[in-house]
């Protein structure tokens, strides 16, 4: 077997398990594509069934427009039971990227909402699409991720896994959050959805778009709730995205592949790592303290 | 680049094989600066994390004004203060012939438990020496913990060179000790590098300045190890994972292949039942398959409808897997937890889980000189070869004949963490099996046997109050739990033993002595009585008590008052009694001493069966 149908073969293994040993998983659906590949999985997993746990996708409400279009043409596609969870207070205040800081804006958004609706629907298991390649406090992440019983999620103090062997055992209120990716690497996720045909976010591909260049970067100007800073002008350009988050935080890059032949060429000969576009690595608080408070 | 080289390029870099490493290394001896080198000169390094190396080799490196290789590793904030590293952490790279895992652990001894996760799935272990310290006891502990896991094949990287000058006599010295210690296991293959991490001296290219080394650097051996397994049995194994069944059209049988092949057409059985099957076809995702083989995650159906649940086997010959609920294990230890013969604990190996308790440690392996001497408690980071039984029989392997079917861990049953990791050596049988001789058969062994503990629950209160309907209804749910137990009422015991004793105050104190004399054989023989009789005297009940150890003795007080007993009189005896026709009857003319310090006193009026049967469960 090749190393990809080796992974694969892992990644399915990881679902059935889930499946047979605990009550009311669910599937955090980001739409980006380490998503798009954990959907793929799943569902092979449980064909001709359909899949046995639904999708939850917490909305931050500032992800790009084309995601969310993609992501109810998914839903359609597959006949998924997609739940979408948005923190409720968080909207009233009008918490957002730009007034808030990014890693605040992220708190609340996206760590905040995320254990609202684990809390809310009694969720046991979240299955999420993170690698071990993309970060390195991810890089000492179990399969099996245990947290306790208010979400946190304890470095030092992390259950032994072993084998193939995973001990899903839980107390009251405690939960998993499991990565079936997590030997996956950035080329690994390419190459699969290169050999399985896998529709992602057209996003992903190069084309010329409405930008803005800030501080070295550039964001796509999604809508009009983007607000310009004084000698900013917007242009059009030739861009794509190698992660997908919510707009006014996830930065382009200068590309022209348009399809994933290209995409996997660029990186083969790239210099920069997958998660420089994402601005919540960089501020103050680091991906092991988010992780601590419940960030999967 | 044109379509067509991009085309050819994926075709290759798709058909990689995948190569699983553990590195274990001592404090300070290089290991994190060596995967870094590996990493870097591998390219897997971005330059915006060579940027952020960069910064933090200045903040906290301990390289001067050089890059900190191992500052790429060492994840956590606790790590890169102290300097070390305490959990695993999983690193991946590819070349042109391979993708490789690192799985990258501690060498301090009070993270032994972090370099056993990490080294379970590897095919091969890099152990890494300073040529300095040589070999140190934490070297011992890795080649104990790889021989442990089943690797077979080590690589031996003397390190640090540069700092002898990449003087032959010093590496040879660490190498032939290092093998002289290896001949006691059973390796397969070991070879030895003398190397320098930071300066990349025979890490990715042959080291000029050591042209005495005759071998290859250390990449070209990973990207070269052959890994295929040779000479073990390839009959198929697929554990039953989970049961697909969208309609009644499709019965899937998935799991992940342990072993061997299949093929459609192929005739199957199923443990533990032994039926016998064809494999009508074979899935993976909605893909048909003509043939599946090892690691695989498939879907198997069968020519014909048989019962097949989650934890059965799927086997192409009867004899491969073996069935058995005793069996000679190794176990380490992974938990700060004292782990006790006696005790329950879970067991998962595989698809099964089941429950165990660990009948004898045979011994404690010590891991700096590999002698054996004796336990009573199963420590943190050791390692102990046990016996131990299950609640049922599971198929298994020998570890050493087939991984997937030989390892397990032991989960604990009240924190639910993980325990032991512990692979089998062979199983048990009672016949032949001396180790049970050893010790006297006695009421813990009897226990052990039966796998759960003796007690008597005495149940005492008036006449009516519902002692034999509660001891009935007690006496059901512990039997569905499969527990054994015995009542004793007057029924049984008027008529019978103490036919001769009538109902002056003399003879109900000698009713109640034999009584609790009769539990006391019973709770010794393993087994859990419940005692039906009003006993009315404080003084009497403490007798029985005192036959007792205190964790033995329940003392179960029925409180329901006499105007219901008397409502309920089942017996037409409250109503005789009131009529002068029976005599010293208890509540009527004879007096109920109210327990003073009962284990439980239970409301009949205002408690279910059910709730009383849990409640009292609590205290077996």
């Amino acid at each position: 077997m090749n190393h990809l149908e080796k992974l694969e073969s892992e990644s399915i293994h990881i679902f059935r398990e889930v499946v047979s040993e605990t009550k009311n998983p669910v599937m955090l659906y980001s739409i980006g594509k380490d998503s798009a590949v954990m959907l793929h999985i799943a569902i092979k997993a449980f064909f001709p069934a359909p899949l046995p746990f639904k999708l939850l996708h917490v909305d931050t409400g500032w992800k790009f427009q084309e995601m969310y279009k993609f992501r109810d043409y998914i839903k359609k596609k597959h006949t998924l039971e997609l739940i979408v969870h948005q923190n409720e207070n968080g909207l009233k205040e009008n918490i957002n990227p730009f007034d808030h800081g990014s890693s605040n804006y992220t708190h609340i958004m996206k760590t905040e909402a995320l254990i609202q609706a684990i809390n809310k629907y009694k969720y046991e298991v979240a299955f999420a699409g993170a690698r071990r390649d993309e970060e390195k406090s991810r890089s000492k992440e179990r399969i099996f991720s245990f947290r306790s019983a208010n979400h946190q999620w304890d470095p030092k103090n992390q259950r032994a896994e072993l084998w193939n062997i995973y001990n899903t055992k839980l107390n009251y209120n405690e939960t998993f959050r499991v990565f079936p990716l997590s030997n996956w690497t950035e080329l690994d996720i390419w190459q699969y959805i290169y050999q399985e045909n896998i529709e992602i976010v057209p996003l992903y591909f190069s084309k010329p778009r409405m930008c803005v260049e800030r501080k070295g970067s550039i964001f796509m100007v999604d809508d009009d709730r983007m607000k310009l800073h004084e000698n900013e002008t917007v242009k059009l350009m030739k861009i794509r995205f190698r992660t997908l988050g919510c707009y006014p935080l996830t930065s382009a890059i200068i590309s022209s592949a348009n399809n994933v032949e290209e995409i996997i060429s660029e990186l083969l000969i790239t210099q920069f790592s997958e998660r420089q576009g994402r601005i919540i690595d960089h501020e103050n608080s680091s991906m092991e303290e988010k992780k601590i408070n419940g960030y999967f | 680049m044109a379509n067509a080289s991009i085309n050819s390029l994926l075709e290759k870099k798709n058909n990689l094989t995948l190569l699983r490493i553990v590195s274990c290394g001592s404090v300070d001896d290089g290991k994190s600066t060596l995967i870094g080198r590996l990493l870097y000169d591998t390219k897997m390094i971005f330059s915006d994390q060579i940027d952020t190396l960069k910064l933090d080799s200045k903040k906290s490196g301990t390289q001067g004004n050089q890059i900190d290789f191992a500052l790429l590793v060492d994840g956590l904030s606790s790590e890169k203060e102290q300097g070390i590293t305490i959990d695993v952490a999983y690193r991946y790279f590819t070349t042109e012939k391979r993708k490789f895992i690192i799985a990258d652990t501690p060498g301090h001894e009070e993270y032994t438990r972090n370099m056993v996760t990490g080294s379970s799935l590897a095919d091969v272990a890099i152990i890494l020496v300073d040529v300095n310290s040589g070999i140190l006891e934490q070297t011992l502990r890795h080649i104990n913990i790889c021989n442990f896991m089943g690797i077979k094949k080590l690589i031996l990287v003397v390190n640090k060179m540069d700092t002898v000058n990449y003087n032959q006599k010093k590496f040879d010295n660490v190498k032939t000790r290092f093998l002289d210690i290896c001949i006691n296991f059973d390796f397969n293959q070991i070879v030895s590098i003398p190397a320098s991490a930071l300066k990349g001296e025979n890490i990715i290219l042959k080291s000029i300045l050591m042209p005495w080394y005759k071998g290859d650097p250390l990449l070209h051996i990973l990207e070269n190890l052959n890994i295929e397994e040779t000479g073990l049995s390839k009959s198929f194994i697929m554990p039953v994972q989970y049961v697909n069944r969208p309609n009644s059209n499709f019965r899937g049988y998935c799991g992940l292949v342990s072993n061997g092949q299949i093929k459609k057409g192929d005739s199957i059985y199923i443990l533990p039942n032994k039926t016998k099957a064809n494999i009508k076809d074979i899935f993976c995702g909605d893909e048909s398959l003509h043939y599946a083989k090892e690691s695989k995650s498939i879907t198997l159906l069968l020519n014909k409808n048989v019962s097949v649940s989650r934890g059965d086997c799927i086997v192409s010959n009867l004899n491969d897997l073996k069935m058995s609920d005793q069996f000679e294990v190794n176990l380490f230890w992974l938990s700060n937890k004292l782990g006790h013969v006696g005790r329950e604990y879970y067991l998962k190996l595989n698809t099964q889980t089941v429950r165990v308790t660990i009948s004898n440690i045979k011994f404690k392996i010590n891991i700096n000189d590999n002698s054996k001497t004796t336990a009573k408690t199963l420590k943190t980071n050791n390692f102990y070869v046990c016996n131990i039984r299950s609640n049922k029989s599971i198929w298994y392997k020998s570890f050493i004949k087939n991984k997937k079917c030989g390892s397990f861990i032991l989960i604990d049953k009240y924190s639910n963490s993980t325990i032991a990791a512990g692979t089998i050596n062979h199983g048990l049988r009672r016949s032949d099996n001396l180790s049970y001789q050893t010790f006297t058969v006695d009421k813990k062994a009897r226990r052990l046997l039966n796998n759960h503990s003796s007690k008597v629950f005495w149940f005492t209160g008036l006449s009516g109050s519902g002692k034999s309907t509660i001891a009935n209804s007690f006496e059901k749910y512990l039997y569905q739990l499969g527990i054994r137990t015995y009542i004793l009422d007057g029924d049984n015991i008027r008529k019978g033993l103490n036919h001769d004793l009538g109902f002056t105050e003399t003879d109900r104190i000698e009713n109640i002595r034999r009584v609790a004399e009769i539990a006391k054989l019973f709770v010794d023989a393993g087994i859990v009585v419940l005692t039906s009789f009003i006993s009315p005297f404080e003084q009497d009940r403490q007798m029985a008590r005192s036959l007792f150890s205190s964790d033995d003795f329940v003392e179960v007080y029925l409180n329901t008052s006499i105007e219901i007993c008397e409502k309920r009189d089942v017996k037409g005896l409250y109503k005789a009694a009131r009529e002068k026709k029976l005599l010293n009857f208890t509540g009527i003319d004879s007096p109920y001493e109210v327990p003073k310090n009962p284990d439980f006193v239970i409301d009949t009026e205002k408690m279910t069966l059910n709730d009383i049967n849990v409640l009292l469960m609590s205290k077996l």
